[in-house]
């Protein structure tokens, strides 16, 4: 009999955390991972730890449904999303580990005559950015994902698709795993189990953290705390522009291997891909009301299951196995706000509300290279928090108006 | 689903109302006094508390009235009745008084 293929015990240490450190990261998930791998790999920078009050991976990181797009309308989003999608490109060579990346492209649907122009005006924008983007009609609909209704059947009939031939999906947690055996193999420390409970600042200047295991002292702090920035941030006195809301996502029982791409609507509010597993992976919108429950309210799901059933017939011969949610904060232009704050030393990367995993790599590398050079990274620069006071906003509620 | 007391309705189902966010932010008095920080303030900047959080909610397919209450943001309970801000009196006056007022309290 074959054995299986042997695993390590082991993929990262599980260290007691130093009395100090150069950078300390506040969360480990995905982005804080990354930003510990690329802060040693790009830039020399291995004092470094993550503090997680939980396990590695196991807030966003493990709830999110792993869509993986650039196609945003703004200049400033295409450059920072497409940055990561180069980086997805590369990131199993880089890493060494296989994240199950798959570019089986994007669909972004469209059910009337707004959602078209809208979708034709984020074609051409992105072309104009080097973005593959096209723009299907429903008979290319049908021709990449037959089991799709693409008939006038339906109470909002598919019109015409935005496409991504290059977006897809990965496996997050190998994802996660990747990146912390990475990063501890260039010397970071992954502290589990390690709340922070406070941040310590003299004179406008971060000093280290009052965590669940004593204290740590710093040199610069950064905030990756996803849903929980808020909370995070303001231990240090610093107020955000975020409110945190559930989204919930759910999986049917396995399948064999029926849908072929990942389809988004807007407008009936669904998104679903299949895993690599068999099962049908599906989100919805947010829960309207601020949250940090991890659970939504079931209409949700109700809902998302009716405008599903109405794009899939064949999805009725399916079930529901298990429903979740996690906690994003969304910030009002719906865009990620990444870099310093008022406090010196203290960063932050948050706001990346409902579609955080695509950016993973991208995120991780913009602020440890904001971290790194104690100023905003080039393709930071727009995502200051500073924005909001400026008036500079990057409105994405287009693109990033569907949960994802 | 959440089971929402409206003041004037009675408790009902999630889906008839529309959420409001945070309570009590009123429209600045002189909006030409503030600087660039204190309007993103007022604009952009509200409260993201983990735990009761004083938010409004509309009856949008009740009454259609707004209402403030107090919310547990981690075990979504309803914790009674926001103080009203003295600046969210409804437009035209009053309005009519709500029948059993303060029964959604007990």
């Amino acid at each position: 009999m074959p054995q299986p293929a042997q695993h390590p015990d082991h993929l990262w240490r599980n260290p007691d955390p130093k009395r100090a450190y150069d950078v300390v990261i506040i969360g480990g998930g995905g982005h804080g991972l990354a930003t510990a791998y690329y802060l040693a790999k790009n830039h020399g920078i291995t004092n470094v730890a993550i503090l997680e009050r939980g396990w590695l991976a196991g807030g966003n990181m493990a709830r999110n449904t792993t869509i993986i797009r650039s196609n945003y309308l703004w200049d400033e989003s295409t450059a920072i999303y497409e940055h990561s999608l180069k980086l997805w490109e590369g990131l199993a060579e880089e890493l060494d580990y296989d994240i199950l990346f798959s570019q089986r492209g994007v669909m972004n649907l469209t059910h009337n005559l707004s959602d078209v122009r809208e979708a034709k005006r984020r074609v051409s924008a992105n072309r104009l950015n080097g973005i593959d983007a096209e723009w299907l009609d429903p008979d290319d609909v049908k021709r990449l994902c037959p089991i799709i209704d693409v008939s006038s059947s339906p109470r909002y009939p598919v019109l015409g698709a935005a496409y991504q031939p290059r977006a897809g999906i990965a496996k997050h947690d190998h994802v996660a795993w990747a990146f912390a055996r990475g990063a501890d193999t260039l010397g970071v420390d992954l502290i589990q189990g390690c709340e922070v409970r406070g941040i310590d600042v003299v004179d406008g200047r971060v000093r280290g953290v009052q965590t669940s295991r004593g204290p740590i002292a710093a040199g610069a702090v950064a905030i990756v705390a996803a849903g929980h920035a808020s909370i995070v941030a303001g231990m240090a006195g610093v107020r955000l522009p975020l409110q945190s809301h559930p989204l919930q996502a759910l999986v049917s029982d396995l399948l064999e291997p029926i849908h072929p791409t990942v389809v988004m609507s807007n407008t009936v509010h669904v998104y679903v891909s299949q895993a690599h597993k068999g099962e049908l992976v599906m989100g919805a919108g947010v829960d309207a009301y601020n949250s940090y429950a991890q659970r939504g309210s079931f209409h949700i799901i109700e809902r998302q299951m009716a405008a599903a059933l109405e794009l899939f017939p064949i999805f009725a011969g399916a079930h529901v196995v298990r429903t979740w949610g996690g906690i994003v904060d969304i910030a009002p232009d719906a865009s990620p706000i990444i870099g310093l704050t008022p406090v010196y030393g203290l960063f932050v990367n948050c706001g990346w509300g409902t579609g955080g995993f695509k950016a993973t790599p991208a995120a991780g590398w913009v602020l440890a290279s904001t971290i790194a050079a104690g100023a905003q990274d080039p393709l930071a620069r727009p995502y200051a928090l500073s924005r909001f006071t400026a008036g500079a906003l990057i409105d994405e509620h287009g693109a990033a108006g569907v949960a994802h | 689903m959440l089971l929402i007391t409206c003041p004037w309705c009675g408790p009902r189902d999630e889906v008839e109302f529309h959420y409001g966010g945070q309570a009590g932010v009123g429209y600045p008095a002189d909006p030409d006094a503030l600087d660039d920080a204190a309007w993103a303030d007022y604009l952009f900047f509200r409260d993201n508390p983990k735990g009761p959080f004083a938010e409004r909610w509309v009856h949008t397919a009740g009454c259609r009235r707004w209402f403030d209450v107090v919310r547990d943001t981690v075990t979504h309970q309803f914790l009674g009745t926001a103080a009203a801000p003295a600046d969210a009196s409804p437009v035209g006056g009053e309005g009519p008084t709500p029948r059993q007022k303060g029964a959604h309290l007990r």
